[in-house]
């Protein structure tokens, strides 16, 4: 379970980033963030991680309040939570199975593990005969898939993806969110900020629609309602906290 | 992940920082170590040279036990002295054939006959020297008068300026090794940021982190380091003849420089590789680490 209790994030120059958020999470949740290019997804994301500070409020993972972690112990909060970037941030002088086996290294696995926990993801995300291939041999879409072959290989309680369709044509994107699905359906807490209208409103799962840094909807079924400039259609303002 | 891997991957991918980093810590600890050895040597010549007799009187070749007995009785009479001890010219054969027991050649053809018989004295205080020296100078059957603190203060003025110079020389280069150290370290963690970046996202600890940078530098010291103290071992053991014919005759120096395959110089070099090596690894990782503390956030 994730909770965010009246979190506001506040940039230098009184910025906001985040203002009041109230959310929960539950374990193994499905859930969608959407809302026009600064709105506060990334920020929502970066807090979840620590990557970031808070201004104001509290966010608990497992009932743990993670602010109580600091740059000594920050790591422990990560290894629970993996994350997927739109831009992959895959290491271009290893290879695909040395990318993700990194994330076992780190956490100390004997090798016989590091090969079959690797191996069972690479299965999982469909790249098993691409184990020796460098990022800069694989399609955009490979290069996403061994991110987020990375992200679950240490076994994450929640996995958060921060646009991860964004470089990818649709039919890419799709195969990347039926990962995404698989991931959850084992039990993994997945969010996702995207922009993608057509996936979110296919999937049907939960979105949180963010906009000036303040969630504006909340539905258990949601729809894109964001138009093509980017903003939110529909009537903005409501909390339909449905699910 | 393994720490020997990553650090032998960033030596592999810039090798010319490398070089450069070792060089460094290779002159620091030649010039360090030449310094060093020297001041030991200073030090220990001292330590023997403050052990010894204050005033050393060499007698004329005729005056023997007679005129030492002489002058004994009126150095003992100002109460100003110590103790004396009379070498007579046999004694001072067998100390000679002792000193050059190595070295045959320095042997032949010495008869007691051509070395001096002498008359050690110890004053009770050092300031009474001048006095007693007034007395020595006047006797009968005096040839030469060694006052040992001549040699003491003379070697005393050595030892300090070579510890002066050598310290000063020394912290520089030290200085300078942390600074370069410092430099390739920060140039790795700026060629490295995006790998450092994601290594946080996926988990990493801190020191899973930091620790290949720190071994890094440490292995930088520690080449640097036993290189330099191999070569210095070297030479030392080259030049042994030379130096065990100039330092021979002192005891602290005879189980040192007999042999190089004598106990007490294979101690002393292994124990000086292996703690010029440990303090190599300290000052690469200290250099290290100040380059984690002021560009790794």
């Amino acid at each position: 379970m994730i909770t965010f209790n009246n979190v506001s994030k506040y940039y230098p120059g009184k910025i906001p980033g985040l203002i009041d958020v109230t959310v929960e999470i539950p374990a193994g949740e499905f859930m969608f963030l959407i809302g026009p290019s600064g709105s506060g997804k990334t920020t929502f994301l970066r807090l979840l991680i620590r990557d970031l500070l808070l201004s104001k409020g509290t966010i608990t993972v497992d009932n743990e309040d993670i602010s109580n972690y600091t740059g000594k112990n920050i790591h422990l909060l990560r290894r629970k939570v993996g994350i997927v970037f739109q831009d992959f941030k895959l290491l271009l002088d290893r290879t695909v199975f040395e990318n993700i086996a990194m994330v076992l290294e780190i956490l100390g696995k004997p090798e016989a593990d590091i090969e079959q926990g690797v191996m069972n993801v690479l299965e999982l995300v469909g790249l098993g005969d691409k184990r020796n291939f460098f990022p800069l041999q694989l399609s955009a879409g490979e290069m996403q898939r061994t991110s987020i072959a990375r992200a679950i290989v240490g076994g994450p309680k929640i996995l958060l993806a921060d646009e991860p369709t964004g470089n990818l044509d649709p039919e890419t994107a799709w195969g990347i969110i039926e990962i995404f699905k698989e991931v959850n359906d084992l039990g993994t807490t997945v969010i996702i900020a995207s922009h993608n209208a057509d996936i979110v409103n296919k999937m049907k799962k939960r979105t949180l629609t963010i906009h000036h840094g303040s969630i504006v909807r909340d539905e258990a079924k949601g729809h894109y309602h964001l138009d093509r400039h980017g903003k939110i259609a529909g009537k903005a303002g409501k909390h339909d906290v449905n699910h | 992940m393994s720490i020997t891997r990553e650090v032998r991957t960033h030596i592999r991918r810039s090798p010319y920082q490398a070089m450069a980093a070792m060089l460094t810590m290779f002159l620091t600890f030649l010039v360090g170590g030449v310094f060093f050895l020297a001041t030991m040597a200073s030090v220990m010549v001292l330590g023997y040279f403050e052990g010894k007799p204050q005033v050393t009187i060499f007698l004329t070749a005729k005056a023997g036990l007679t005129e030492a007995e002489h002058l004994k009785t009126k150095l003992e009479a100002t109460g100003k002295v110590a103790g004396t001890h009379f070498v007579s010219k046999e004694d001072a054969l067998a100390i000679y054939r002792q000193q050059n027991q190595n070295d045959p050649l320095l042997l032949e053809m010495v008869t007691a006959d051509i070395l001096p018989a002498s008359l050690e004295v110890s004053a009770t205080d050092p300031q009474f020297l001048s006095e007693i020296a007034g007395i020595i100078e006047g006797a009968e059957g005096v040839d030469e008068v060694v006052y040992q603190r001549d040699v003491v203060d003379s070697l005393l003025a050595w030892t300090n300026a070579i510890r002066w110079v050598g310290g000063t020389l020394a912290l520089l280069l030290v200085l300078d090794s942390l600074l370069i150290i410092g430099t390739v370290i920060a140039m790795k963690i700026a060629l490295k940021r995006d790998e450092i970046e994601i290594l946080t996202l996926v988990g990493a600890s801190p020191w899973t982190i930091r620790a290949p940078f720190i071994i890094e530098g440490g292995f930088y010291g520690f080449t640097g380091a036993g290189v330099a103290s191999i070569i210095l071992g070297g030479v030392v053991a080259y030049l042994r003849p030379y130096l065990f014919s100039f330092l021979g005759s002192i005891p602290t120096f005879q189980g040192f420089l007999v042999s190089v395959t004598s106990a007490t110089f294979l101690i002393s070099v292994a124990v000086f590789l292996a703690g010029n090596m440990l303090i190599g690894f300290c000052l690469g990782a200290l250099g290290s680490s100040i380059a984690l503390r002021r560009y790794l956030k």
